[in-house]
């Protein structure tokens, strides 16, 4: 198509909307309303929405199908780049405020603490698919190898939840809840991938 | 009532108590009343505390950090909460039951327990388990003329000590997150160590209920879950107590549960930690600074083991 298009409110409202949980975190910073503790309020907020958003865009595909509603599609690359902004800025928090570059001593949580073992790994998982999502990207690996890479995100996703996890002290209703959420959305792709086979069987 | 004043007043700036409720009473006689509320007997009186030596030098964190970044499940498992829910925690009256390998077991009001004894101010630091620490001035007495009142036998090698069991005004323990109530434990030697410390204040005051009202332990060599709150129960005994996070997770929460920065939590180190309200951690220190103080009580223990 030529000529200027019109622009798309949805996505730009997401866009904007993606940017609240930041934007709510600087001002309580700057208001200084986090607490006793604000380097782990803010690694804490960040995390939290990293795993959010990692579950909202893993919730893109089952909704478009189950609803015949094909322009949610458009919405799912912007979504899960956010969800890896969040995870980006959870980590550097936790390497800069938390640990203060002590790369020894991140080192040792990194290999000796499950949890962080989980975290890293799922990070690990995410930094390529961010790398790889430019059109450019798409069509240089090709649309079958990137659907083939992309499907690292649910690894990371499980890994994420993991993390969570094995990091809450007693109460673990929260991570079980996001567990809970991650299972019906893979279970759902799951059960797609059955009655699809069969039917073509 | 909990006095609110920002960090940057020393405590000898601001009224004290003892003065304020004079004038109070004044002003209230001169209107003629004569029955005065609240100048009953055994009311304890924070302001006239003997002031110690411990923690000479020590920045002490601010009254509002302390009092609003709490871990006590019993109030809300999460920091902010304990300080939410804390009106749920009636306070008056108290009662305190002393039992087991003693002499003189008894039950009685939290102001009877103490009031034999003068009331210390003494500035502690706090190292929570999970690297976290604040430095607090307790008001309270040391736990070990305490416990020598109920003349405890030479049976009583261990002390075990119990919070509250009322979901009513603990609303936390509607939840079984935890194996309610809660239930701390000590050699008898760390008891009545004189740095262990009965209190019932803080800054000045009494002891909000987020922060263990009205009574409670402060044990400052070990992690801060050892430091019990809201104590109802006092017990001599010859087996160690069972302990409440010990038997959540064994592997996590030590019986001993010594400040050790050599020894790691299964989940974190425990070389450093953040003082709250300062930005870089800091080292932590064996036994939490008090190695000079209690290391001789583990002599031949091995520490990593016997975390
Ligand atoms: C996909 C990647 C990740 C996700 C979705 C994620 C998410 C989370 C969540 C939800 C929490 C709990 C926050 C809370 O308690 O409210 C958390 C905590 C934490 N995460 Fe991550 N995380 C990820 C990767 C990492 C990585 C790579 C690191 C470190 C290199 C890390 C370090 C931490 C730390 C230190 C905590 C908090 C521990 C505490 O305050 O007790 N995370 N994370």
């Amino acid at each position: 198509m030529v000529g200027p298009r019109r622009p798309d409110w949805a996505k730009r409202g997401l866009f904007a909307l993606c940017l609240v949980p930041l934007a709510w975190l600087a001002f309580d910073v700057a208001n200084g309303a986090l607490g006793a503790n604000p380097i782990e309020a803010v690694n804490r907020r960040l995390g939290d929405w990293a795993i959010r958003l990692l579950l909202i865009s893993l919730a893109v595909t089952p909704l478009r199908q189950a609803f015949h509603w094909p322009r949610l599609a458009r919405l799912r690359r912007m979504l899960g780049l956010f969800a890896f902004f969040y995870v980006a800025l959870h980590v550097t928090s936790y390497l800069v405020l938390d640990q203060f570059f002590d790369w020894p001593e991140i080192w040792a949580d990194v290999v000796k603490r499950k949890y962080m073992t989980f975290g890293m790994l799922a990070f690990t998982l995410l930094l390529p698919l961010a790398i790889t999502s430019t059109d450019a990207m798409v069509k240089r690996l090709g649309g079958a190898r990137w659907r083939r890479l992309h499907r690292l995100v649910y690894p990371a996703a499980v890994l994420a939840v993991l993390h969570h996890f094995f990091l809450v002290k007693v109460d673990t209703t929260e991570p079980l809840l996001y567990g809970l959420v991650l299972a019906v959305l893979l279970g759902w792709r799951v059960a797609k991938i059955k009655t699809t086979s069969k039917s073509v069987a | 009532m909990l006095i609110r004043r920002p960090p940057d007043i020393k405590p000898s700036e601001i009224t004290p108590r003892g003065l304020y409720l004079d004038r109070r009473r004044f002003m209230l006689a001169a209107g003629a009343l004569i029955l005065l509320p609240g100048a009953a007997g055994a009311a304890l009186r924070f302001d006239g505390a003997v002031k110690t030596r411990w923690g000479e030098g020590l920045d002490v964190t601010s009254v509002e950090d302390a009092t609003s970044y709490n871990n006590f499940v019993e109030l809300g498992s999460d920091k902010s909460s304990p300080k939410r829910n804390a009106a749920a925690l009636v306070t008056r009256p108290w009662s305190v039951t002393v039992e087991g390998e003693c002499l003189k077991p008894g039950a009685l009001g939290v102001e009877d327990l103490l009031a034999p004894h003068p009331l210390e101010e003494r500035i502690y630091r706090l190292r929570c388990v999970e690297g976290w620490s604040m430095v607090i001035p307790w008001v309270g007495v040391p736990l070990g003329r305490v416990l020598q009142r109920f003349e405890p036998t030479s049976r009583a090698k261990w002390v075990e000590f119990t919070t509250l069991h009322d979901p009513q005004r603990l609303p936390g323990q509607r939840r079984a997150v935890l194996d309610w109530p809660y239930v701390e434990g000590l050699r008898i030697d760390e008891a009545t160590h004189p740095l262990s410390l009965l209190a019932v204040g803080m800054y000045g005051d009494e002891l909000p209920a987020q922060n263990g009202a009205p009574l409670r332990l402060v044990v400052p060599w070990k992690y801060g879950f050892k430091s019990i709150k809201s104590i109802v129960r006092i017990r001599f005994s010859e087996t160690r107590p069972k302990t409440t996070w010990n038997i959540a997770q064994p592997d996590e929460y030590g019986f001993w549960a010594n400040v050790n920065p050599e020894v790691d939590h299964p989940r974190w180190s425990q070389k450093k930690e953040r003082r709250i309200g300062q930005f870089f951690k800091i080292k932590t220190d064996m036994f939490n600074g008090y190695a000079s103080e209690v290391a001789h009580l583990y002599a031949g223990m091995d520490l990593a083991r016997d975390f």
